[in-house]
C-alpha cells in the first residue's frame, strides 16, 4: 500500500515545484527536487536484501475493482533493478541538471515538473502487476517524454522531434494495449503473474500470436528497435539531461523490461524467440553500422544506443531459447539471461555518463559538430577520463564492466549457434557473425566518439566559445557513473548476486526457482583461452585497423542514397497522409449541396434496394386490392400531366400553377378515398400555398436552368429514376405483404364510448394522439416567427453597399 | 389500386428528386412541395383502401376506412405546409441578398473552409 502510494511521489512533488520555482528564485529548483529521487532511491535500496533470497513485495491499491483494475507495486528482481536504475540515476541525473541548466534563462519549473511526472510514469510501468495500470503508466511516459524533448519549444526541430516520438511510440503503445486485451480475453485476469502461471494453457490459445505480436511491437517501438528506432536519434534535441536520462536510461529500457517481464509467458512460442532476437541483431548492427557516420555526438550516442539496445534485445532473445533446451541450466544458454540483465545495468551506467560528457563539452564549448571539436584533453582532463571510461566499456574493453558484458553476450551468441531446434540451423551462425561485425563498429564509434573529440589538433576558431573544464558539479554525477562502471568489472559478482539474480528469476523462472539457483560466476580470467575472449581479441584488432582507415572508408556512407533512409520514409508517409486526406475529403466535400444530395440518394437507393434483393423482399399481389374505376383514372392522369408540366416548365407561373393543380388533384383523391379532413385541408392549404408562390411572385427568380447540360440533366435523370423505381418497389411491397391487422379497430369501437366524439379522424388528432397536434401547432408557430424573422430583422453584412429596406 | 397507386408515388418521387437536384432555387422548392404530395399518398395508400366509409359516426355503419393515416396525413400536411413557407421566403431572401438564384454559386468559399 505504502509502496503504491510511494510510486506517485514524484507527481505529488511536481505540485510544490512551480511554487518553489516562483517563491525561491535565488535557489536552483533542481535543488528540491533532488531529495525525491535519492529518498526513493534509499528506500528501494531497503528491498536487496528480502529481493536477494527470491523474495517479492507486492503492494496493492484498488482501482477500479469491477473491472479487475487495481494500481499495484510488485517488486521482484526484475522491478527492483529498474526502479533503482530509475531512482538512482534520476538522482544523478537531477545533480546534473542543477549545474547544466541555467536558473535564470530556462522555465525551471516546466523542466522539474516533466522530469518528476516521467518518474512516477517509468516507476509505475516497472512495478506495475496489472497490465491495464501498466498501459496507463506507459503512456504517460510517451506524454512525459513527449514534453521534456520539446522543452525548447521555440525550435522546430524539437517540435518536430517530440512529435515523432510520440507519434511512434503512441502507436507502440495501442499496439501493445491490444495485446493486453487480448492476453485478458484467453487468461481471464489483468495480472501478469497471474498469467504466467496460466502460461502453457495461454501457448495454446488462437489469439496467443497475435497477443504476441502486438506485445512486441510495443517493446520495439519503445525501446528503438529497428526499423521503429527512427525516433531516438530526434529525440536528441531534448536537453541533454533529458538524453542522459530518458533516452538511454531508462525509458528506451522499458521495452526491454516488457520484453524481459512478458518473457515466461511468450518464451514457449518460437516465434517469440526469433522475432527477439534476430530484430535484436538487426538492430544491434544497424544501429552501430550507422552510428559511424554521425557528427553529432549526441547523434553518435543515439545511434549507439539503439545498437546497445538491440543487443540487450537479442540477448533476451537467447534467453527465451532458453526455454526449448533441455536442461538448460547446464549448458552456456545459462548465460544469455544473465548476460542481458547484466549489460542493461553496465549500458545504463556508461551511456548515462557519456550523455553528460556530451553535454559537458557542448556546454563548454558551445558546439557538439565532431568535426569543429577536438585536441580538448588537455583543456579538459577530467571530462577526457570520463569519457574515455565510458567510451572504453562501451567498445567492451578490460578494465571496465563493458568488457564482462560484451564476452558473455558472445557466450549468448555462440549458444545461439548451437540452437538448431527450429528452422536452418545455419540461422544462429548468421546472427553470431553479424554480432560479430556489430561488435566491430561499437569499437569503432567508441574510439572514434572519444578520440576524435579530445586529441588531434585543437581548432579553437571554430569554436563558439572558449573551451575549459566544467564545473565540479557538473563533474559529479558522470563521475560516479564513471565509478560504477570500473567498480563492476572487478565486483562483478556482487552485483550479480545482489541485483542481476533476482532480476534473472523473474525472466526465466521456467529455469530457476529462487535466485540461489543462478549458477553463473563472472570473471574477467577464466584462466584459459575462451572462444569469446578470441573473439574479442578478433574485434579489437579489426576495430583499431578499421578505426585507423576511418579517412580512407567514411566516404563510403555517402553511397547511401538519403532518400532511400527509413527517416524519409516516415516524412514521406506522413506527408502523403496528411495531403492524402486532405485530398480524399476534397475531392467529396467540395461545397455543392447538389453533391451531398446525390450522395444521399444514392446511398439510400443502394441500401434499401440492396436489402430487399438479399433478403428477396419483393413482392407484388393484386388480391384484396381495391378495385380502380375510371374517376382515378382520370385523376392521375391529370396528376401526371400536371406534375410532368411542372418538370418541363420554362416559367415560373406555368410551374406554380402546374403544381397547384398537382396539388388539387391530391385532395381530389382525398375525396374518392374516403378521407373528407385530409380533402378540406389539402384544399384550404394548396390554396394558401400557391397564394404564398403568387405573393412571392414577383420577387422570386425566373425559372432558369443555369446552363444545365444535357450530361447534367442525364445524371439528375438517372438517380431521380433510381429513387422513383426505389419507392414504387417499396410501396409495392410493402402493400402486397401485410404482417398485422392494423391497430384502428380500437379507434373505431372506443371512439364515441370512451371519447365522446363521432369524427374519428379528428378524436384522434385532439383527444388519442394530441401530443402530436400539440407540437405541430409549435412547428407552425416556429415557421410563422422564422418567416417574420428572415423578413424583419435585416442585419447588414459588413461592407455591404446595396442595403435594402 | 393500391399497385398503382405505388407507381404514381414512385413517379411523384422521381419528379421530386428530379428538380431537388436542378440549379434553379425555385425548381429546389418546388421539388419538396411534389416531394410532400408523393409522402402524403404513400402514408394514405400504406393505410389501404379497404373500407367503404369515410371514417364519421353514422348510424348503421362500421365498415370505416382506416382513420389512423389520415390523422397522420393532416398532422404531416400541416408540418410541410410551414416547411414550405419557410423555404420559399427563405429562397426569396437569399434571391435578394445574394442576387443569384444559381445553386452552383450559392456555395461556401474557400475562407470558410
Amino acid at each position: 500500500m505504502i509502496s503504491v502510494l510511494l510510486l506517485f511521489a514524484p507527481v505529488a512533488a511536481a505540485l510544490l515545484v512551480p511554487l518553489l520555482a516562483r517563491r525561491l528564485r535565488g535557489i536552483h529548483t533542481g535543488w528540491f527536487v533532488l531529495a525525491v529521487p535519492v529518498l526513493l532511491f534509499v528506500y528501494y535500496l531497503g528491498f536487496l536484501p528480502q529481493v536477494k533470497d527470491g523474495g517479492v513485495h507486492i503492494g496493492e491499491l484498488s482501482w477500479i475493482p469491477s473491472y479487475g483494475i487495481s494500481l499495484t507495486s510488485y517488486i521482484d528482481g526484475l522491478s527492483l533493478l529498474f526502479s533503482l536504475l530509475i531512482t538512482g540515476i534520476g538522482s544523478l541525473v537531477v545533480l546534473y541538471s542543477i549545474f547544466y541548466l541555467d536558473k535564470t534563462k530556462e522555465r525551471l519549473g516546466n523542466f522539474y515538473v516533466y522530469l518528476l511526472m516521467f518518474m512516477t510514469a517509468m516507476l509505475g510501468v516497472v512495478q506495475s502487476d496489472n497490465m491495464i495500470a501498466l498501459y496507463g503508466f506507459w503512456e504517460l511516459t510517451s506524454i512525459s517524454s513527449f514534453l521534456l524533448i520539446g522543452y525548447w519549444y521555440t525550435r522546430d526541430r524539437s517540435r518536430f522531434g517530440a512529435l515523432k516520438s510520440m507519434m511512434i511510440t503512441v502507436f507502440g503503445g495501442l499496439m501493445m494495449l491490444g495485446g493486453f486485451i487480448l492476453l485478458y480475453i484467453m487468461g481471464g485476469t489483468f495480472s501478469v503473474r497471474e498469467l504466467i502461471s496460466m502460461a502453457p494453457e495461454l501457448a495454446e490459445h488462437s489469439l496467443f500470436i497475435w497477443a504476441l505480436v502486438l506485445v512486441l511491437l510495443g517493446a520495439f517501438t519503445k525501446s528503438a528497435q529497428f526499423p521503429f528506432y527512427i525516433w531516438l536519434p530526434d529525440a536528441m534535441e531534448a536537453p541533454t539531461p533529458v538524453s542522459a536520462y530518458l533516452h538511454s536510461a531508462t525509458m528506451v529500457k522499458a521495452g526491454l523490461y516488457l520484453v524481459a517481464r512478458f518473457t515466461p509467458i511468450f518464451a514457449a512460442s518460437e516465434i517469440w524467440v526469433w522475432l527477439v532476437t534476430s530484430i535484436g541483431v538487426l538492430t544491434l548492427f544497424w544501429g552501430s553500422f550507422f552510428a559511424v557516420k554521425q557528427t553529432d555526438l549526441k547523434g553518435i550516442l543515439a545511434f549507439s544506443t539503439v545498437s546497445q539496445l538491440g543487443l540487450i534485445m537479442s540477448l533476451l532473445g537467447a534467453a527465451a531459447a532458453a526455454f526449448h533446451v533441455e536442461g538448460a541450466t547446464e549448458t552456456m544458454f545459462k548465460y544469455a539471461g544473465f548476460a542481458a540483465i547484466f549489460h542493461l545495468v553496465n549500458h545504463a551506467a556508461f551511456k548515462g555518463s557519456l550523455f553528460m560528457v556530451a553535454g559537458i563539452i557542448d556546454h563548454e564549448t558551445g558546439t557538439r559538430d565532431i568535426r569543429k571539436l577536438g585536441g580538448l584533453m588537455a583543456l579538459m582532463p577530467v571530462t577526457f577520463t570520463l569519457a574515455l571510461i565510458g567510451s572504453l566499456s562501451m567498445a567492451g574493453l578490460p578494465p571496465f564492466g563493458g568488457f564482462l558484458s560484451k564476452e558473455m553476450f558472445l557466450t549468448g551468441m555462440l549458444s545461439l549457434g548451437e540452437l538448431d531446434l527450429f528452422t536452418p540451423a545455419s540461422w544462429g551462425t548468421v546472427l553470431l557473425v553479424a554480432a560479430w561485425i556489430a561488435s566491430v563498429f561499437t569499437f569503432i564509434y567508441s574510439f572514434y566518439f572519444v578520440f576524435r573529440t579530445f586529441t588531434g589538433k585543437h581548432k579553437p576558431d571554430h569554436l563558439p566559445k572558449a573551451a575549459h573544464e566544467a564545473p565540479p558539479g557538473m563533474l559529479v554525477s558522470p563521475a560516479v557513473l564513471g565509478l560504477i562502471v570500473v567498480a563492476i568489472f572487478f565486483i562483478p559478482n556482487m552485483i550479480g548476486d545482489w541485483i542481476v539474480k533476482p532480476a534473472v528469476v523473474a525472466v526465466q523462472p521456467f529455469m530457476y526457482g529462487s535466485p540461489a539457483d543462478v549458477d553463473v560466476h563472472v570473471a574477467a580470467w577464466h584462466g584459459h583461452v575462451t572462444p569469446e575472449l578470441m573473439m574479442t581479441i578478433g574485434i579489437v584488432i579489426a576495430g583499431l585497423v578499421l578505426y585507423w582507415l576511418l579517412p580512407k572508408w567514411q566516404g563510403l556512407y555517402r553511397a547511401f542514397p538519403e532518400h532511400l533512409t527509413l527517416n524519409k520514409l516516415y516524412d514521406s508517409s506522413m506527408v502523403l497522409a496528411e495531403g492524402g486526406m486532405n485530398r480524399l475529403s476534397r475531392s467529396y466535400m467540395n461545397g455543392l449541396i447538389r453533391s451531398y444530395l446525390i450522395y444521399m440518394f444514392a446511398g439510400i437507393v443502394i441500401i434499401v434496394l440492396g436489402s430487399m434483393i438479399v433478403k428477396d423482399a419483393f413482392a407484388i399481389s393484386f388480391e384484396g386490392t381495391a378495385p380502380i374505376g375510371p374517376v382515378e383514372i382520370g385523376l392521375l392522369a391529370v396528376l401526371v400531366a400536371s406534375v410532368v408540366t411542372t418538370l418541363i416548365a420554362r416559367k415560373r407561373l406555368t410551374a406554380i400553377l402546374a403544381l397547384g393543380a398537382a396539388g388539387y388533384v391530391v385532395a381530389l383523391l382525398f375525396v374518392i378515398f374516403k378521407a373528407p379532413d385530409l380533402a378540406l385541408t389539402q384544399l384550404v392549404i394548396e390554396t394558401v400555398s400557391v397564394a404564398l408562390y403568387l405573393l412571392a411572385f414577383y420577387h422570386l427568380p425566373k425559372m432558369s436552368r443555369h446552363d444545365e447540360k444535357r450530361k447534367f440533366r442525364v445524371g439528375n435523370a438517372i438517380i431521380a429514376a433510381g429513387v422513383g423505381l426505389m419507392m414504387a418497389l417499396l410501396a409495392m411491397s410493402a402493400a402486397s405483404q401485410k404482417a398485422l391487422p392494423s391497430i384502428s379497430q380500437f379507434y373505431k369501437d372506443t371512439v364515441y364510448s370512451e371519447a365522446g366524439g363521432g369524427n374519428i379522424v379528428n378524436v384522434i388528432l385532439v383527444d388519442y394522439r394530441g401530443f402530436d397536434t400539440l407540437f405541430e401547432i409549435a412547428v407552425l408557430s416556429i415557421a410563422a416567427i422564422g418567416i417574420l424573422g428572415m423578413i424583419k430583422l435585416r442585419l447588414t453584412r459588413k461592407g455591404d453597399q446595396h442595403e435594402k429596406q | 389500386m393500391e399497385i398503382l397507386m405505388s407507381v404514381i408515388i414512385g413517379f411523384l418521387f422521381m419528379a421530386a428528386v428530379y428538380l431537388i437536384l436542378s440549379r434553379s432555387l425555385i425548381r429546389v422548392v418546388i421539388g419538396t412541395g411534389l416531394l410532400s404530395h408523393g409522402a402524403h399518398l404513400l402514408i394514405l395508400t400504406m393505410g389501404g383502401f379497404s373500407g367503404s366509409a369515410p371514417p364519421v359516426l353514422a348510424d348503421g355503419v362500421t365498415d370505416f376506412v382506416d382513420p389512423l393515416p389520415q390523422a397522420l396525413i393532416l398532422t404531416a400536411i400541416v408540418i410541410s405546409f410551414g416547411v414550405t413557407a419557410v423555404f420559399l421566403v427563405m429562397a426569396y431572401r437569399a434571391y435578394q441578398e445574394l442576387e443569384t438564384d444559381n445553386m452552383t454559386l450559392l456555395k461556401g468559399n474557400d475562407e470558410h473552409d
